[in-house]
């Protein structure tokens, strides 16, 4: 469980709250935009150690099926995990 | 109901006591400084369920209280002058906020010079802070207000936070017989607080959040609306209140001998009584005197000061303050009242007090000829005068 | 493949969506700590890079309570929440307050100190990326010597900072505080142990963590995690504990790594001449003939 985006994005006069408190975990943008580079992992490789999810500063790493998978919503490529990848399973590539 | 020989720093206190405040964040200072400790021995001798919390400063006594609201507490803290100035940061964001935290003003002077008496030139530089501001007269009204005070905030309608101003010394220090209400008729009075702007562990929430140019100013409209849905809470919490206390108030205002008069003057606070004896005195002379008290700074009672000055030749505002360069924030906002009803009658301004100077009879006097003969429109009550000014 | 710092941690994510600049420290330090508290965390943080990058209404990043108090506000609103939820009948909860450094050694070091004399039983996390970030890195209490930044210019007259900084576990130590930590996202699985040791204890504890900032020290974004390393393998940082009156050093590097090598690895310290590093690296071999002296090393 993550906070995720949601439908409702914009907030006519009604809608905004009556004082500065709003569900926890409400996101209605996404940070791909970011990127110049974005990480691949290679399943061949990947032994899903962990340490690129432990040391992700915006947590878009998580393990599927034993191997890393990246939510690219979210990740904004500083390439932390390729770094911190020891068998280099983790690769920076442009993006398009 | 028991009566007691109170100050009105202890009247607040007593009254703070019945509102059964969850949390009390606590910092001295002149002449606030008895409110905190009566509140200390009560949660002391278990009067007082609360949590108390000896903060290293103003600024972190409010900050504390902001906290303690959003985890849906009720709070209390209390301060004076240099301390009011000190956290003025946190005025603002509990007002945005819409913490309805309920603090004591022991209305002082502000430095430079150095002075701890009495005037209002602390609170009255807070006006736009968005916090609602009520003045007491005597030690009784103090703990009444405080009793209601919690009542008023946390109307959900309302959701702000509320600054009950007692004048320093004068007020704070001067032992009246109060009546104290009964424990069974305060908690029927006043439930406890239930709001959503909290944390919620079931639902989690993001509190005191930023908020852009697209939605600033709508909560910022909204923080507006919740001061003025205040004027009809406070008269209906007033009703209430003398259904269950049998004491009644009068609102944002309370009117003197208005209806008739003349000669009108405008003050707030606890130099009210003395102006009312002075009208007296000059009724037996035949001149038609009122005076007009004014209760609540914020929001500001707009349509009960026309409806009051709306017959009068000539008005005068008597105020503890000057804002430098212009006049009394008092004078202003009454003014603004006025033109705004369309009353054009002669106005002046009286700034007197400062420093906890005494105001006498002679000076309230002289105010009144000031309304009848014209006079400066801003004018320093004695200034420069033979007494040394 | 196990992985046990990863499984002794929340797989939730709590700190999500944010808009820190890539490669953030501190991000990275709020992220981690949260999944140490879990879901019944109520998090604090003063006006300050991880508020403003958090928490833009209607995009609220933490999936658990938390709330933003003033910039001098951190302790003083983590107390009263603290009280708030207790007086309210809470118990399961922690209430953690995560300040940047100028938030904490500067203008929140007296709401701090407050609390840590009242033992109010809040967890408070400095991270440390060594100047005020969000409004365009100035100089802070805890900018280190020789640090150029937007308000110590470096120049022909002056090298940047010319101060060093302040020990603001020590300082935390002073009051004889139940719990008091450093540490550097660097070495993450240290940082977790210390957060989840604090939430363990009754009181105030005080965890400092390095926190590098890309864009402020001038080094590329995935670097973050080598130069946290780098910075406690020099010896200019060093992990260490505060407890029942015991400081106790946790790494000992068995030779320091260079510190001419850690500096010029960083925009802000390119301009340091010969000079200023050997004035560093004086200053952190007196630093460490002091934790010899006073510190246990199990």
């Amino acid at each position: 469980m993550r906070p995720f985006i949601r439908e409702k994005k914009s907030f006519s006069f009604q809608e905004v709250p009556e004082n500065t408190s709003f569900e926890a975990g409400y996101l209605v943008s996404v940070n791909s935009g970011w990127r110049s580079i974005r990480p691949v992992i290679d399943n061949a490789k990947c032994v899903g150690c962990e340490q690129c999810y432990l040391y992700c500063p915006d947590g878009v790493i998580s393990i599927k099926d034993g191997k890393a998978a990246i939510d690219y919503d979210f990740c904004k490529g500083c390439g932390i995990c390729a770094k911190i990848c020891r068998i280099g399973a983790v690769r920076m590539e442009e993006e398009n | 109901m028991s009566k007691k020989f109170l100050s009105g720093n202890e009247a607040f206190a007593e009254g703070i006591r019945l509102a059964r405040p969850e949390v009390i964040s606590a910092y001295p200072i002149t002449p606030q400084t008895i409110v905190v400790e009566r509140l200390s021995e009560m949660v002391e001798d278990g009067s007082l369920t609360a949590e108390y919390v000896h903060v290293e400063s103003e600024h972190s006594a409010l900050s504390c209280a902001i906290g303690a609201s959003a985890a849906g507490a009720r709070a209390f803290t209390a301060t004076s002058s240099q301390g009011l100035l000190y956290m003025a940061e946190c005025l603002y964001y509990a007002a945005g906020g819409r913490f309805p935290i309920v603090m004591m003003n022991a209305d002082r002077s502000t430095a430079l010079p150095w002075n701890i008496y009495g005037d209002q030139r602390d609170s009255l530089s807070q006006l736009d802070s968005g916090w609602i501001q009520a003045y007491a007269e005597n030690a009784q009204e103090a703990l009444d207000l405080a009793l209601m005070s919690y009542k008023i905030a946390e109307n959900k309608a309302v959701s702000t936070p509320y600054m009950a101003n007692l004048d320093g010394f004068i007020l704070t220090h001067t032992y009246e017989t109060v009546d104290i209400p009964e424990r069974e008729q305060a908690d029927r009075f006043l439930p406890p607080y239930e709001t959503d702007n909290r944390i919620d562990f079931d639902n989690p929430k993001n509190m005191a959040f930023s908020a852009g140019p697209d939605t600033n100013y709508i909560f910022k409209f909204k923080e507006h609306q919740g001061v003025l849905a205040a004027r009809q809470v406070i008269r209906d919490t007033e009703k209430e209140f003398a259904e269950i206390f049998g004491r009644k108030y009068s609102g944002l205002i309370d009117t003197y001998l208005t209806d008739d008069a003349d000669y009108i003057l405008v003050t707030l606070g606890s130099i009210a009584g003395l102006c009312r004896e002075t009208a007296d005195k000059l009724r037996e002379n035949g001149v038609k005197a009122g005076v007009v008290r004014i209760r609540y700074m914020r929001p500001f009672p707009n349509e009960e000061i026309a409806e009051a000055l709306k017959n009068a030749r000539a008005y005068g505002v008597l105020e503890k303050d000057i804002s430098f360069g212009n006049e009394g924030a008092v004078f202003t906002n009454v003014n603004s009242a006025l033109k705004k009803a369309g009353i054009n009658i002669s106005g002046y301004n009286f700034i007197g007090g400062l420093g906890g100077r005494n105001i006498s009879a002679g000076d309230i006097q002289d105010i009144f000829s000031g309304l009848i003969n014209g006079t400066d429109s801003v004018n320093f009550i004695g200034i420069g005068g033979v007494n040394n000014g | 493949m196990a992985n046990k710092v990863a499984d002794s941690i929340s797989r939730e994510e709590f700190f999500y969506g944010h808009k820190a600049c890539a490669g953030c420290g501190g991000s990275l330090a709020v992220r981690a700590a949260l999944k140490v508290l879990g879901k019944n965390a109520v998090s604090v943080l003063p006006a300050g890079c991880m508020s403003a990058v958090g928490f833009n209404f209607p995009q609220l990043c933490f999936s658990n309570n938390s709330i933003i108090s003033t910039f001098a506000g951190t302790a003083s609103m983590l107390t009263g929440v603290e009280a708030g939820l207790r007086a309210k009948g809470y118990k399961d909860f922690t209430a953690v307050g995560f300040a940047g450094d100028g938030g904490t050694a500067d203008i929140g070091i007296q709401a701090l100190s407050g609390a840590i004399d009242r033992n109010d039983n809040i967890i408070y996390i400095c991270y440390d990326n060594e100047a005020y970030m969000n409004t365009g890195i100035q100089k802070s209490g805890l900018t280190p010597f020789g640090a150029k930044t937007t308000t110590t210019p470096a120049g022909q007259n002056i090298h940047g900072n010319i101060r060093p900084k302040k020990n603001m576990f020590e300082i935390a130590a002073a009051h004889d505080i139940p719990y008091a930590a450093t540490a550097s996202v660097g070495y993450l699985p240290d940082f977790i142990e210390k957060v989840r040791k604090a939430s363990q204890i009754q009181g105030t504890k005080y965890i400092h963590v390095i926190a590098p900032c890309p864009t402020g020290w001038g080094i590329p974004v995935d670097e973050t995690i080598n130069i946290a390393k780098e910075v406690v393998d020099s010896g200019l940082w060093y992990l260490a504990e505060y407890e029942n009156g015991q400081f106790t050093l946790n790494h000992k590097p068995k030779s320091f790594t260079s510190v001419e090598d850690y500096l010029k690895k960083q925009g802000r310290f390119k301009h340091l001449t010969d000079e200023d590093i050997k004035i560093i690296t004086d200053s952190r071999d007196k630093k460490w003939d002091h934790i010899e002296k006073n510190f246990i090393y199990r």
